[in-house]
């Protein structure tokens, strides 16, 4: 196990930049000076034009221009946008909210959506299995910000139940409405994939061996049906975490959360290559580490699966 | 595992919406406390006036510095702020005296070099300040400020000044100076009240880095904190030495991403003010209705046309521009595709400034398809395919297709609309007159004078224009202008030189942006200017 562990550590390294030459080349390769937009229709003087392409190396060929950023970036310095602000600064204020909003999302997909999907898969057929799978395909066909919308206007500005979008540094309470416009989509499928695996399973070897030995219902289904049909969902749901720790652009967005995601769009747009550059590196490093997470999780649950 | 119907159904994902609802919190962003909220985003530049010419960043630095002139957001109307008097005899020196006993929020004194020190500041080229434009009528601007040998996109970067100072400014005494420009600019005195102009603490100077954090100014606000991408405060200036001492005790400035997000905290009192709304509010009034009597709008500074590429031998003649031009059915377009956020042009200028004429464009800017066909008979047709560009980042994509799709069926010309993905490009375009057909083009006025929208735009050679224009008559009527004894004739004659545009049309006038913004209930009374920053010292805030 440690030895596996340390392995995959090690391979984290060659990923990490070859990730972050490639998102590197691909901002800064973009078309159109991102100088020269942005003084709008005046147009900038071309001083200011000189002096901001030399404090971003941008006349250095590209391959340069990654060394010095990369090495910048080793001792902990992400670079600074156009405005001066420091892009460390900037994650260290939106990662803690986005932090935040996937917990909450991620635990209200994966309690309602396994609690739906065990009682279905237990019980079979009947009204309950039609109304779940019936809801889970409406919220399935819902987009995101149509959920976001609906629920902020009738739950902020209609019924002034909650604040239609939440403060700069939003407390859990403020978090559970986005979360679950947010966990919707991820719910219903998390809800289908418990009910299918644990149907499939039901009829397997190991659960009638257990049946026949005389173990109790419970004890079968808590202890060996539960724990193998977890491993696709567990695989999901982690992948799942991976995806909104990457920030949630519509969400965000509609509930003005002010998150990683709502950054990296707006980098995006007004060509701020320095944020981009260091936000999808930071989430390279969470979604890599999420995986490993992931893939450590199967040893625990699956008794057949073993590191070494 | 066998549990009733009613838990199944608590369980529904559907029901969740119950559960979640029951744990948020309701209560007001803004309390009694004195302090208002406003709709913000990021700055695209550090807070130093000089830097700055975007109108996020320029809403805080017109908060926090008070420059010699102020623009009265009732009216737009310049009149002296921190200047005692600026007098001139000949309409090229001018002695600026400025008011004593006016500190920097820091506690130092404003003397008349903050004034010069940071005109030269920003001025001097290396320092690459986006607003060092804004200097070069002043004597000696070329010197602090040298042309690139070789062009932008030349290898050679541009000499070093021989002086850091221009030529022009002088220091009188710690209350007065003196400006001497290029060549006679009576509306001088008018400019002055833009953000490039405001003084600059010692403390600047000192350490431009460390200003930036922690901005220092001389207005009726103070800096208080910021959180980069989430917040700004403001506190008022318990010292401020100006007429108009603001009531309230500050100001929150909120970041919003999105305009509809805003729009629901200031219909449901989250929110104290919004100084744009919504098109999916528009639609329908239904900002009237939401707002009912907080909802205002008056003329803004915006003004939205299609520029023609004058350079190219296809666009030469005057006739075939105007025949394009009422081939568009303004009107409609506003109407459809804005929801009456957009008026009509009738001219150059928005009706915000001073000089503005109404119907100046005169029939040129009227939808008239029959006329307009017979004046292409006139201009000989148009050969071949005409493009209609636009940047496609910018939302300008619907009504540009509209305005393609009219010259196309009332003019029977092959129209194709073809957007540029990025704004960057577009501007990059435009600079090398690369264009090939109609082009975007819109312009903000800096300064409540009539003169903003065309000295820049359509003089011969000017920085901003991008259609290749010169009419010798245009040029000679705005030296005649920029040269006239007082303000009002200098603006009568900026009047005529508009006129002539109207016979050139180097453009097609489209329409102007009208400023439409909502207060929240808190909220008595309080004027917004028309570059749509809401005048902090004239909020009053219902008992």
């Amino acid at each position: 196990m440690g030895r596996y562990l340390l392995r995959r550590l090690l391979q984290l390294i060659p990923v990490f930049i070859g990730t972050t030459l490639i998102i590197y080349l691909l901002v800064w390769a973009l078309p159109g000076d991102p100088f020269a937009g942005k003084c709008g229709d005046r147009g900038c003087p071309p001083t200011y034009i000189a002096e901001m392409r030399e404090k971003y190396n941008l006349d250095d060929p590209l391959i340069v221009q990654y060394f010095k950023y990369l090495g910048k970036l080793l001792t902990g310095d992400f670079g600074e946008t156009y405005a001066g602000i420091k892009v460390g600064e900037l994650i260290q204020n939106a990662y803690p909210t986005t932090i935040k909003l996937a917990v909450v999302a991620l635990i209200i997909e994966a309690l309602i959506g396994l609690a739906a999907g065990i009682l279905t898969g237990l019980r079979g057929r009947g009204f309950l299995d039609n109304l779940v799978l019936v809801s889970t395909l409406f919220l399935i066909s819902l987009p995101v910000f149509v959920t976001g919308f609906l629920l902020q206007i009738v739950l902020g500005v209609q019924l002034d139940i909650i604040k239609p979008t939440v403060s700069s540094e939003p407390s859990i309470g403020e978090l559970i409405v986005p979360g679950f416009v947010l966990g919707s989509l991820s719910m219903a499928y998390v809800a289908r994939l418990t009910r299918t695996s644990l149907m499939e399973n039901r009829r397997a070897d190991y659960v009638r061996t257990a049946t026949a030995k005389g173990l109790e219902p419970r004890r079968v289904i808590g202890v060996h049906l539960l724990r193998n049909s977890m491993i696709p969902v567990i695989t999901f749901l982690g992948t799942d975490l991976g995806a909104l720790m990457g920030g949630a652009i519509v969400t965000e967005g509609v509930f003005n959360i002010r998150g990683i995601g709502g950054l990296i769009y707006k980098s995006i747009l007004t060509k701020e290559g320095t944020t981009v550059t260091g936000i999808v590196t930071l989430l390279v490093l969470v979604y890599l580490l999420m995986n490993l997470l992931v893939d450590l999780l199967y040893a625990v649950l699956d008794p057949r699966i073993r590191y070494d | 595992m066998r549990k009733g119907r009613l838990a199944a159904l608590v369980a529904a994902p559907m029901a969740v919406a119950v559960f979640a609802s029951a744990c948020g919190g309701g209560g007001s962003a803004s309390g009694e406390d004195g302090i208002v909220t406003l709709d913000w985003n990021e700055p695209e530049n550090p807070l130093v006036p000089g830097n700055t010419t975007e109108e996020n960043g320029s809403f805080i630095i017109d908060a926090m510095f008070t420059g010699l002139v102020k623009y009265s957001a009732k009216d737009f109307k310049p009149e002296n702020a921190m200047a005692e008097s600026i007098e001139t005899t000949d309409n090229t020196n001018f002695t600026i005296k400025i008011k004593p006993d006016w500190t920097f929020h820091d506690g130092t004194p404003v003397k008349a070099k903050n004034f010069v020190d940071a005109w030269n500041y920003t001025a001097y080229g290396p320092n690459g300040f986006q607003g060092a434009s804004f200097f070069e009528q002043i004597e000696g601007y070329e010197v602090v400020h040298p042309e690139d040998p070789d062009g932008e996109a030349g290898p050679q970067d541009p000499p070093t000044p021989p002086t850091k100072e221009m030529s022009g400014l002088k220091v009188v005494d710690d209350h007065t100076f003196t400006v001497k420009l290029k060549n006679a600019f009576t509306i001088f005195p008018v400019v002055l009240g833009y953000s490039a102009y405001k003084p600059l603490p010692d403390v600047f100077f000192a350490d431009p880095k460390g200003f930036e954090q922690k901005p220092v100014g001389n207005g009726p606000f103070m800096f208080q904190d910021r959180v980069p991408n989430q917040e700004l405060n403001l506190v008022t200036y318990d010292q401020y030495k100006g007429t108009d001492k603001p009531e309230i005790k500050g100001a929150k400035f909120k970041v919003y991403d999105q305009l509809d997000a805003a729009y629901q905290d200031l219909v449901s009192g989250h929110l104290d003010f919004l100084r744009t709304i919504p098109v999916s509010a528009l639609v329908g009034d239904k900002w009237k209705q939401d707002l009912g009597e907080r909802g205002k709008e008056k003329p803004g500074l915006l003004t939205q046309n299609m520029g023609f590429p004058i350079y190219d031998e296809k666009f030469k003649n005057p006739l075939l521009r105007k025949a394009i031009s009422m081939s568009i059915d303004r009107k409609t377009i506003t109407e459809q595709v804005f929801a009456g956020g957009r008026d009509p042009a009738d001219g150059f200028a928005t009706p915000a400034v001073e000089g503005y004429t109404p119907a100046q464009c005169g029939e040129a800017c009227e939808f008239n398809p029959v006329k307009a066909k017979e004046y292409l008979a006139q201009a000989g047709g148009f050969q071949g395919q005409l493009t209609v560009e636009t940047n496609g980042d910018g939302g300008h994509n619907e009504w540009s297709e509209a305005v393609a799709a009219n010259i196309r069926q009332n003019l029977g010309i092959d129209v194709v609309f073809t957007p540029v993905p990025s704004f960057g490009e577009f501007r990059q375009k435009a600079n090398s007159f690369q264009f090939k057909g109609m082009f975007r083009t819109g312009w903000k006025a800096d300064y409540p004078n009539l003169e903003t929208f065309l000295t820049q735009l359509y003089r011969t050679g000017a920085s901003s224009n991008d259609y290749g224009y010169s009419n010798p008559a245009f040029d000679a009527a705005l030296d005649k202008a920029n040269v006239a004894p007082t303000i009002e004739e200098a603006t009568k004659s900026y009047v005529e030189a508009e006129k002539l545009l109207a016979d050139d049309l180097p453009v097609v006038p489209l329409w102007t942006q009208p400023i439409q913004y909502g207060f929240s209930e808190r909220i008595r009374e309080g004027e917004v200017v028309p570059n749509r920053e809401l005048d902090l010292t004239t909020v009053r805030l219902n008992p």
